[in-house]
């Protein structure tokens, strides 16, 4: 089960919101299907993205695959952890493995993410 | 298993670094007496710049060297020892003929610099070679300038945007499947174009509902694999270029699988106006470090304007001359006009098989691969239904029960003496097997290549962690690959 506190989209990422604020990283599903990951690709404090724009990519030793911002997002914080220590994401993805911190420029936007639950079973329905 | 120990220093089982071997005083070489007066280095140069040694440079003799080099040679893996299934890669054997045409005095030692009218027979190798490619893929025109196949894909792509500016607008967008090669998109976007992914249908080919919606007046082309990476033939291929076409884009067409289709059908006849073909695949080059690579493009008329140049031109006396004036023309893409000793490799290919030739080629490539498929489709999943032609797809997702994974699968086939199959590629197949045994191998090898795939699955089933643990029996075992990706180690320093 899916952290119930986050929301989460169809390219697997998550988001954790704290007033106008918010960290996204990507889900253990995620983190499994890449394999052990060994770079990670992040975007400069203060760059903004319309939801849903590449705002990285993830690399690991079976593929590379892009970063998907959740929502209309400026860039607060990036974690820079992550460039010496990319293992973070594989071993706490939900932790010490957050990617970017961003400040919401439209937070109506939220409605379009997935629930915890709705996460679950959208996974499991792409197992099959 | 364990390891077997090194018995004597005639029968290593590991081998030095170069870096580790040699005795101060050895040395390879000596120059013979000076005819001039001595001058010292610190004369001739600021002395400041001058190292007297350079630490842990080893000195060895020339024998030290070429043991070192002939032992670590016989470790590799390569074609002349046996299969080499790489889906897509098409590995075939390099016939040695090749080698001695292209070692001909006036092919080898003609200097690049030569004046047109000295080097005739090297550009009627390459008006010859043109003309060949243009037949077998029935095109108009062809370029031999690019030196691999995703340098073809950039000039190809280069010469569309042409195309659209010269008609006023060069549009903003290429369609590619998703389950196209890697390098399509690169060379869309190093072109200046934003891409689009064309989703594939439950039978592996494209979707040309979902297409014909992503198709518009600001799409320049689409970059087509045909047969694509799943060894399946796009079937509508015909009805997608007309729509495509309708629009005024162009299609591309990567020729990386041409292999499957020589003398039985033609790009130029099912709606391509542009595709580069890769010699070192389809045409006996050698890959890779064996190389260099080749990637020739192929053109309709209507792109025939904006060829890199110079073009070889056929003259009425019998001559040959390159014309440079081509005012539409994208520019050179390489120096003297490609890699000429692939040219010669490849003609040779050509012309020792013919036409009749080229056409069992392709037959017995298919024949193989679906040889292949038959005898493992009950014990490894096949990723889709439909029909394979030179290369099949399966999936590891019959062994993903057993925490078998693919690169388990590969690494235990080393163990068997084979060199593993294209892994994790397409993308949109998970766990995907990419087995392309090419025309060049006899049914024996196929043989021992299905039974050790075979023997293979039975231990994934009853005996996982032999081969999750694999390989065994090679001289350096299973390596911690994000370990090396994490934290490389990408040179030696004396004292370690």
């Amino acid at each position: 089960m899916s952290p119930d506190d986050l929301l989460y989209t169809k390219e697997h990422e998550w988001l954790r919101i704290a007033g106008d604020g918010g960290t996204v990283g990507i889900t253990d599903h995620a983190q499994k299907e890449l394999g052990d990951i060994v770079y990670v690709e992040l975007p400069k404090a203060g760059t903004k993205f319309d939801s849903g724009e590449t705002f990285g990519s993830v690399e690991s030793v079976k593929a590379v695959s892009e970063l998907y911002i959740p929502v209309s997002a400026e860039i607060i914080e990036v974690n820079d952890d992550l460039g010496s220590a990319p293992e973070k994401i594989n071993e706490d993805p939900y932790g010490a493995g957050w990617m970017i911190r961003i400040r919401l420029l439209n937070k109506n936007e939220t409605a379009d993410l997935m629930s915890a639950e709705e996460y679950d079973e959208y996974t499991s329905e792409e197992k099959e | 298993m364990s390891k077997p120990e090194r018995t004597s220093t005639h029968f290593s089982m590991n081998e030095s670094l170069l870096f580790e071997e040699g005795s101060p005083g050895r040395c390879a070489f000596d120059l013979p007496q000076l005819d001039v007066p001595r001058k010292e280095m610190s004369e001739l140069m600021d002395p400041e710049l001058l190292r007297s040694e350079i630490p842990g440079m080893p000195e060895l003799s020339e024998v030290d060297v070429i043991r070192h080099f002939t032992r670590l040679s016989s470790w590799n893996y390569h074609i002349d020892l046996g299969l080499y299934p790489l889906g897509s890669c098409t590995m075939k054997y390099n016939p040695k003929i090749n080698e001695r045409m292209a070692r001909l005095e006036g092919f080898a030692l003609a200097h690049p610099y030569l004046p047109g009218e000295m080097i005739q027979g090297a550009l009627e190798v390459q008006k010859t070679l043109e003309n060949c490619l243009a037949q077998i893929s029935g095109m108009d025109a062809v370029t031999l300038q690019p030196a691999a196949g995703a340098h073809g894909e950039l000039t190809g792509i280069l010469m569309v945007r042409a195309y659209h500016q010269s008609r006023g607008n060069p549009r903003k967008k290429i369609l590619i499947p998703d389950s196209a090669h890697g390098t399509n998109p690169a060379s869309a976007a190093i072109a200046g174009y934003v891409v689009e992914s064309v989703p594939s249908n439950n039978r592996g080919t494209i979707d040309s509902g979902e297409l014909r919606k992503l198709v518009n007046d600001d799409v320049a082309a689409i970059m087509i694999t045909n047969p694509n990476t799943l060894g399946i033939f796009e079937s509508e291929i015909a009805g997608i270029a007309e729509s495509v076409h309708a629009h005024g884009a162009l299609v591309y067409m990567d020729g990386a699988n041409l292999n499957a289709m020589m003398g039985i059908t033609r790009p130029g006849d099912f709606g391509i106006d542009v595709l580069h073909i890769n010699l070192h695949k389809t045409f006996t080059t050698p890959h890779g470090g064996g190389g260099p690579g080749s990637g020739p493009v192929a053109v309709k008329k209507v792109l025939e304007p904006f060829l890199p140049y110079p073009v070889i031109q056929s003259n009425a006396n019998g001559s040959y001359s390159f014309n440079y004036d081509r005012p539409h023309s994208i520019g050179k893409v390489k120096a003297y006009n490609g890699q000429f000793g692939m040219h010669v490799r490849a003609l040779c290919y050509i012309l020792a098989n013919g036409a009749e030739g080229l056409k069992e080629v392709s037959e017995v490539a298919v024949l193989n691969a679906n040889y292949i498929r038959s005898k493992l489709k009950d014990a490894y999943a096949l990723a889709y239904d439909s029909p394979s032609l030179h290369e099949v797809v399966f999936s590891d997702r019959l062994q993903a029960r057993k925490d078998v994974h693919v690169w388990d699968i590969a690494k235990r086939l080393m163990d068997y003496g084979f060199h593993p199959p294209t892994v994790s590629f397409p993308l949109i197949v998970p766990g995907a097997i990419m087995i392309e045994p090419t025309e060049t191998e006899s049914k024996q090898e196929l043989d021992a290549f299905i039974e050790a795939m075979l023997a293979i699955e039975k231990e994934a089933e009853q005996n996982p962690e032999l081969v999750k643990s694999a390989p065994h029996t090679t001289r350096v075992g299973r390596i911690d690959e994000a370990a090396a990706a994490r934290k490389p180690v990408l040179r030696w320093r004396a004292g370690g």
